[in-house]
């Protein structure tokens, strides 16, 4: 039964990732990228991270790609022009090279088993969490604080029109 | 986390769901009735009257009406998520409705992680305004949907900010426990509700929740005097109404979760024989979530409308500061006590 | 059961499909969604081997790298702004003023 969630849902987070390539206009890219967040929510809350599922949710699902889905919007980009520069070449050379990247990932991952004995327990709870979050990494997470701040200024100090 | 559920658990939980959304969607329906007729009630005329008995068949009218109206698609618009829009403003409000406790027993799911699931599906209610108002490709829909998303976004940040005094009383962000946390008294007769522990909480999310679902006075996104009807201006017949289900299920969850952290929920006084006893916490908890659905309707009716500017500035300088404060003074009591 | 190597086999496809996009578009918005999908990636590798080694630090690097993902992307868009209003075009390729 959870193979078929696995499946399910691995199958939707592929395909959306293709399809945020594959698509012209970049809104169609940005709205398949929020369908890729959230099945791979799901597949976090296969590995027993609800928490960081819901939360994956709320930040990247609903926040970041909220400000991508604006910028599009505001900036009402056509879609993109067929145009020849490098890129012709560089499609026929990367997919092949990449898919000969995959197959030697696969086959060098396919024989990994699960951990010998017993799997150990681990329950992603938000007590687990806050746990460890503010005792053991409280001074990244204070650092964070600070990055976000940072990120802050500088987002405003860009977009403005006159400095 | 997952659990597996099989044979007569299965038959439970399917009739709990029928019941639940059944019960939910005609909810909705008749929410468009009460406010009709109570807003009408306010300025002093009578509302529907025609249609049933105190028009209490408006609704049937009205979703009969949206089922055969003529369905327009803007020539140039953009088809796929013109038609996508409305779905996605929909399901996620409607999804919310599967952690809400409605009585000791009578909850879809009770997930560990219940109120964080119900802010994500909302966050995710968002695009559909977006994509609403830019599917529609012309201005006012544009316009309407943009400031309505920058405003929902951010009231959003003092809505969760003002649950987390609540969250930090409790312990636990499963929607069950946190009812249960305030089941007993105080000298017996005052209920343990976290209205008398949270008080300024309760006040930034009641205004908080009121900008988040888009209603008076956080509407100009949809006003009529300033932008025709705001991002469901081209919308006509069934997708006009998913529109307007999904904001009178907004309407509803924020009323929900209103009672469920500040009110207790369900609980409340039981007496009587045990039949009646099985219902009454239903009973109760409709009670309350009605009050609150009440004055959202009584508010519209009388409230006057919030500039733009005044409305965001109003949410990051005054609600977003007042929420933190609160976090802070509770952690410091938590935290002694 | 799932075995680990599956979930790591499926990151390792979406990251695949990151670098891909990122070599391939040329529309700068697009560039940042492809990084987004590799940030994906990497949290669902730290999530994947959080449970097999039955410690919480995977799960909390994967807070570490939303933040950072957050940050970028705010930052990101703004340059894209920026660069926007300067050129009314988003494609990398002209951008090129500073080639000899």
């Amino acid at each position: 039964m959870i193979q078929i969630l696995f499946f399910f849902f691995a199958a939707i987070a592929v395909g959306a990732a293709i399809n945020v390539l594959v698509q012209k206009h970049v809104l169609y890219s940005a709205l398949s990228l929020i369908l890729m967040l959230t099945a791979v929510s799901v597949l976090f809350i296969l590995l027993q991270a609800d928490f960081l599922a819901v939360i994956n949710v709320i930040v990247y699902a609903g926040a970041i790609m909220v400000l991508f889905v604006f910028v599009i919007m505001l900036l009402n980009l056509p879609e993109d022009e067929d145009g020849a520069d490098r890129l012709r070449w560089l499609k026929f050379i990367g997919i092949p090279l990449g898919l000969f990247f995959l197959v030697l990932v696969v086959t060098t991952l396919w024989n990994l088993e699960a951990s010998p004995g017993t799997q150990p327990q681990l329950v992603g709870s938000p007590a687990a969490i806050g746990q460890s979050l503010f005792t053991d990494f409280v001074l990244p997470f204070e650092v964070t604080s600070l990055l976000i701040l940072i990120a802050l200024m500088g987002a405003v100090v860009f977009a403005k029109r006159d400095l | 986390m997952i659990e597996y559920v099989t044979g007569s658990e299965f038959i439970v939980l399917m009739i709990k769901i029928f019941v639940i959304f059944g019960g939910v969607m005609g909810a909705l329906a008749y929410l468009s009735w009460l406010e009709r007729k109570l807003m009408a009630r306010v300025q002093m005329r009578p509302g529907p009257t025609r249609v049933g008995p105190f028009g209490l068949l408006q609704p049937i009218a009205d979703g009969l009406k949206f089922l055969f109206k003529e369905d327009v698609i803007p020539t140039h618009s953009n088809r796929f998520l013109f038609i996508a829009a409305p779905i996605v403003s929909l399901v996620p409000a409607l999804l919310s409705f599967s952690v809400i406790p409605f009585g000791p027993s009578l909850q879809i799911t009770d997930l560990s992680v219940g109120l964080l699931f119900i802010f994500a599906v909302t966050s995710l209610g968002i695009y559909g305004i977006a994509l609403g108002g830019w599917a529609s490709n012309s201005k006012y829909p544009l316009m309407g949907a943009i400031r309505s998303s920058a405003q929902m976004i951010s009231y959003e940040l003092s809505l969760t900010l003002s649950v987390v005094g609540v969250l930090m009383i409790a312990n636990t962000l499963s929607l069950a426990e946190l009812v249960t946390a305030q089941q007993s008294t105080w000298l017996g007769i005052i209920p343990r509700w976290n209205i008398f522990l949270q008080p300024v909480a309760f006040v930034v999310y009641l205004v908080s929740a009121v900008a988040e679902t888009n209603r008076l006075p956080f509407d100009l996104a949809e006003s009529e005097q300033e932008l025709v009807a705001g991002w469901h201006t081209e919308y006509s017949s069934m997708k006009f109404a998913m529109f307007m289900l999904a904001e009178y299920a907004n309407v509803v969850t924020v009323s929900s979760l209103a009672t469920i952290m500040f009110f207790g929920g369900w609980t409340g006084p039981m007496f009587g024989p045990a039949l009646l006893q099985m219902a009454l916490p239903t009973v109760w908890f409709l009670l309350k979530v009605s009050i609150f659905i009440f004055f959202y309707v009584l508010m519209r009716a009388t409230v006057p409308r919030f500039r733009y500017d005044q409305l965001m500035r109003f949410g990051w300088k005054v609600l977003l500061p007042l929420s933190l404060a609160n976090i802070v003074v509770t952690s410091f009591v938590v935290a002694i006590s | 059961m799932i075995p680990i190597g599956w979930y790591l086999i499926l990151s390792a496809i979406l990251f695949l499909i990151g670098v891909l996009g990122f070599f391939i578009k040329r529309n700068i918005i697009a560039l940042l969604l492809s990084v987004e999908i590799m940030l994906n990636a990497v949290n669902l590798t730290f999530v994947a081997f959080s449970l097999q080694h039955g410690k919480i630090s995977g799960q909390i690097f994967v807070f570490f790298v939303l933040v950072v993902a957050a940050a970028e992307a705010a930052v990101g868009l703004a340059l894209v702004i920026a660069m926007f209003r300067n050129r009314e075009s988003l494609n990398v390729d002209r951008s090129n003023l500073l080639k000899w």
